[in-house]
């Protein structure tokens, strides 16, 4: 119970703290929706939206605002540390867990009103296209950023500096994300290719929700769900073991 | 008494370099305990490993009964801690940042009373990144007392402030022990530590070179005591035979006698009114604990 006033203090003051920051609001909310809109306008000609605009489009938006808050989490972390916020908050009774858990609420959050903005801009542009269960989208893309930040829980604990939290970050995220099913199918992967592929949690979570967007239901994606929850369990156990304060 | 902090042959490198090395001392409850020492001497390596910021590599440690490397919540909520560098959230506000720490805490004081009772008041709204070098000290004095702690550490708690807020750090430290907590700071000001400390400890190169009271120190290793005398008709062979002399000199018309022992000035005292000697000026000098560093180390604690 301690955590979870901690968590809801500190996630409060860290979003008002994020509203003061020039650009804040504007970099992570305002600019991925700008960019979905303009994204989305270029499609609009066509009579029949291609199977990437109507269906893939959002996921990959979905994706790489995920992503985004995993390489900002990263950053954040590693500022505090190099700064030695982490120092002084070591010598208090707040859990590294609550900590990272804390940018990725307020992250979360931030995505929150991004994907609702996009909702709202986007059914001017696709006829018929939104999700015909959007809670159990907006679940699934719950579980996926929260399974997908824990990566960045590890990353997070151990980068020293935020000179290489960002380019560590992006080269080993991004180079899962090509390789996730968004852009072309896992089987026409090399062999070896493919195992890293079906071992990413991103080609689950891009599963996951290419699936809940068309109408399955949660079970007939029970192997993403398990390997999401997996990937969630382990990674934040390793991250409080390997958590660095300086 | 009991040992509210028991360290025993503690150890810590950086690479090559022993930072602390196999330093030894128990702090007392209720007493103010100072380590001393110059610039990279080892205060803040010791201070940290003892409110278990960082790790020993050897040796053990025992706060309040209980391990500080263990991160144990239990001792956290018994500890206030400020550390010597230390930085907030750039845009977090002096008052957001006492509220937080208020939530952290079991059981905690008035954050805002502290606040006024450090000058911080005014500045409740004004953002960590906007706060003088003294401001953001004093706020990390009041986050190292909002717990109430029984035990506060104190790492060169006056850097950069001006004398007057000094003065009042300094009564708000003496404040803290008469309630009964248990205080151990890092100096390298040889007029805190004795305003302030009941025992202190030397280290230099990372090792524990003294560790008394600030008379015990100066008693065991700065004996003696000057007295300065200007008379009408001086001369040195009155005062060569009282007891504990070690030297009666004139210069420039001032009798230097220097001596050792308690009873040394009333010795010489006790001789002018036994002769009669007409004093126009009577000065003394006594060792302080910036002697008993330049005598320990061969050099000044500034240097
Ligand atoms: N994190 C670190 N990494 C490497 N060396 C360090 C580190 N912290 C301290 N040192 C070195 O260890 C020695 C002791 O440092 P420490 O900070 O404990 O000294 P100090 O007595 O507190 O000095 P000061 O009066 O300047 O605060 C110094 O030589 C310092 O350079
Ligand atoms: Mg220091």
């Amino acid at each position: 119970m301690r955590h979870v006033s901690h968590l809801t203090k500190l996630t409060w003051v860290e979003i008002k703290i994020f509203l003061r920051e020039p650009m804040g609001a504007i970099g992570t909310v305002l600019i991925p929706v700008i960019l979905f809109i303009v994204l989305a306008r270029f499609f609009r000609g066509e009579t029949r939206a291609p199977r990437f605009v109507s269906v893939d489009l959002p996921i990959f938006v979905v994706i790489f605002i995920v992503i985004g808050a995993v390489l900002s989490l990263t950053t954040i972390i590693a500022i505090y540390r190099e700064s030695g916020i982490l120092k002084r908050l070591k010598a208090t009774p707040l859990s590294p867990l609550v900590i990272l858990s804390t940018h990725v609420v307020v992250k979360l959050a931030l995505t929150s009103v991004t994907l609702a903005l996009m909702a709202v801009a986007g059914r001017r542009f696709y006829a018929g296209s939104p999700p015909p269960a959007p809670l159990s989208f907006f679940l699934g893309v719950i579980l996926v950023s929260v399974s997908l930040l824990s990566m960045g829980f590890i990353l997070a604990s151990v980068v020293r500096t935020a000179r290489f939290a960002q380019p560590i970050g992006s080269i080993l995220l991004y180079s899962l994300v090509s390789i996730s099913g968004l852009f072309f199918p896992v089987r026409d992967l090399p062999q070896g290719w493919q195992v890293v592929a079906l071992a990413s949690p991103i080609t689950h979570g891009v599963d996951l929700l290419r699936g809940l967007w068309t109408g399955d239901g949660w079970a007939s994606h029970w192997i993403a769900v398990l390997v999401l929850l997996a990937n969630l369990a382990i990674c934040s156990a390793i991250s409080k073991r390997v958590f660095r304060w300086e | 008494m009991t040992s509210v902090i028991l360290v025993s042959n503690l150890k810590k490198s950086y690479g090559s370099l022993t930072a602390v090395d196999d330093v030894s001392f128990s702090v007392e409850e209720g007493e103010i305990f100072g380590l001393i020492g110059p610039n990279g001497a080892g205060k803040t390596t010791t201070m940290e490993c003892v409110e278990g910021v960082r790790t020993p590599d050897a040796g053990s440690i025992q706060v309040l009964g209980r391990d500080p490397g263990t991160r144990s919540i239990h001792l956290q909520n018994r500890i206030g801690v400020q550390l010597q560098e230390a930085q907030l959230q750039k845009r977090i506000k002096v008052w957001e940042a006492v509220d937080l720490w208020t939530t952290l805490f079991p059981k905690t004081v008035d954050g805002e009373k502290l606040l006024e009772e450090l000058g911080l008041a005014e500045k409740r709204n004004t953002r960590f990144m906007n706060l003088s070098g003294g401001q953001k000290q004093r706020l990390f004095i009041a986050l190292a007392l909002i717990n109430d702690p029984e035990l506060v550490f104190l790492d060169e708690l006056t850097t950069g402030l001006d004398p007057q807020a000094r003065r009042t750090i300094w009564e708000m430290v003496l404040r803290i022990k008469e309630r009964g907590k248990t205080v151990f700071l890092t100096t390298h000001l040889m007029e805190e530590s004795e305003r302030l400390c009941d025992r202190v400890a030397v280290i230099e190169h990372g090792r524990l070179i003294e560790l008394g009271t600030a008379d015990e120190l100066i008693a065991r290793h700065c004996p003696e005591r000057t007295v300065f005398l200007s008379a009408a008709d001086v001369s040195a062979e009155v005062f060569s035979g009282i007891p504990g002399v070690a030297k009666a000199e004139i210069k420039d018309g001032v009798l230097h006698l220097v001596g050792v022992g308690a009873g040394f000035v009333s010795s010489v005292i006790e001789c002018i009114a036994e002769h009669r000697i007409r004093v126009t000026d009577f000065q003394t000098e006594m060792p302080n604990l910036e002697d008993v560093f330049l005598k320990l180390t061969g050099h000044s604690i500034r240097d």
